[in-house]
């Protein structure tokens, strides 16, 4: 149990998406001009994640790792293929739930939603569960809902920054995208105190 | 052949360098380039991986596009891409093992490379293979000189070589001189990066936000 907590907290705080490996970068950076579309960004990514990474754990260690689904196959060489064909299928799924039941969020995401399935984040998600071996569903699941946070966290975090930063007075050169970059990497330095942190 | 190369594609595979750059005006592809940029050889690895990727990609969507259904296109899309993607892969761990370790998740990120899904939705679903192919070269090609540039200050800086040499003499080491090691973590990629678009837009003023 100690280990799940210790990779729950780990997956928010010090292996965060954005600040540690950057990934889910380019909705990160164009959603992030209010609070609340971002938040909405942050909660379908996590609710993503949770759903595929999961199904992508059982893909792999029961049909794709070598000698599991027939003795003498090793299917690994289609693991992205696969992985990213269950991102699609369940980000179509999420798409039509949001623009069933909340039609206002689904505005406000835009063409973002069903860029959620390009979103290296959850890729991304799956390949690291496809690298470090982990050994059961449950620590699939917990890495899951630890790096949606995660992005959520830095989601909400950037986006409050920049409706603050709307009233300061930005060089022309770097108003837009080149401060944003700054204060992410402020954000990231300030992330690395995390580095350590034992649960 | 003067129609292969009019004025028009020339500004097509010329565009992507420098005024309609994939990562600092398109704002495309950012998560690896920043990742994979610590080192110099790994970011010519993968730049020259993605122009090769979306070369090819842009020329297939291009041939298909007549017949994909409008509401399925991503999922075509991504198979193409993550067929690709699987190929070059393999590749890399079968000629370049030590990359591709460094590389790690990265190449497989690439399917979800915001360059190739762009590029194949802004550009290769409404035009003839040729111009396509044209428009993913010049674009892997701004991607590669971005990465390129942001990898040579950060393993000059963080690392004091160059492509593994080293190119500080001991000398300079010896009066006090000391690698910087922050260059190496996360965040001064970002502030790199951010340094190249303010001197990039200082240049070039069209490019400002208001």
């Amino acid at each position: 149990m100690e280990n799940l907590s210790s990779l729950f907290v780990k997956s928010i705080f010090v292996d965060n998406m954005i600040f540690a490996y950057f990934l889910g970068m380019c909705s990160f950076l164009a959603v992030s001009k209010n609070v609340k579309t971002a938040f909405g960004l942050g909660v379908a990514v996590t609710f993503v994640q949770v759903m595929t990474l999961p199904v992508n754990y059982l893909l792999e260690n029961y049909v794709l790792k070598p000698n599991v689904l027939i003795d003498g196959v090793d299917l690994s060489f289609l693991s992205f293929i696969v992985f990213i064909a269950v991102i699609a299928g369940i980000v179509q799924l999420v798409e039509m739930v949001v623009e069933k039941f909340t039609p206002a969020l689904y505005a406000s995401l835009g063409i973002f939603l069903p860029l959620i399935a390009v979103n290296c984040a959850i890729m991304g998600g799956s390949l690291f569960m496809q690298q470090r071996n982990f050994t059961s569903i449950s620590e699939a699941s917990v890495f899951a809902v630890g790096s949606g946070l995660g992005f959520l966290v830095a989601i909400v975090g950037l986006a409050a920054i920049r409706e603050k930063m709307a009233y300061s007075h930005v060089p022309a050169p770097l108003k837009g995208l080149g401060i944003t970059f700054i204060v992410v990497g402020l954000m990231a330095m300030a992330f690395m105190c995390f580095s350590g942190l034992k649960v | 052949m003067k129609s292969l190369f009019s004025a028009k594609n020339k500004e097509v595979i010329v565009g992507p360098l420098s005024l309609n750059n994939p990562i600092t005006v398109q704002v495309l592809g950012i998560c690896s380039s920043l990742a994979v940029t610590a080192k110099l050889e790994p970011a010519i690895v993968m730049g020259m991986s993605v122009t090769i990727i979306v070369a090819i990609s842009n020329v297939i969507i291009s041939f298909m596009r007549n017949t994909i259904p409008v509401r399925i296109r991503i999922i075509v899309q991504l198979v193409v891409v993550a067929t690709l993607v699987t190929v070059v892969s393999q590749f890399l761990k079968a000629f370049a093992y030590d990359v591709s370790v460094q590389l790690s998740v990265y190449v497989g990120l690439i399917i979800t490379n915001c360059i190739l899904m762009g590029r194949l939705e802004a550009f290769a679903m409404s035009n003839r293979p040729w111009e396509s192919f044209l428009d993913g070269l010049g674009n892997g090609f701004g991607y590669a000189l971005i990465l390129v540039i942001v990898a040579f200050f950060r393993e000059l800086l963080g690392s004091g070589s160059l492509l593994g040499f080293h190119v500080i003499p001991a000398s300079v080491y010896e009066s006090g001189y000391v690698n910087n090691g922050l260059m190496v973590m996360p965040p001064m990629a970002l502030i790199i990066l951010a340094i190249i678009i303010w001197a990039h837009r200082t240049k070039v003023k069209q490019l400002q936000d208001n």
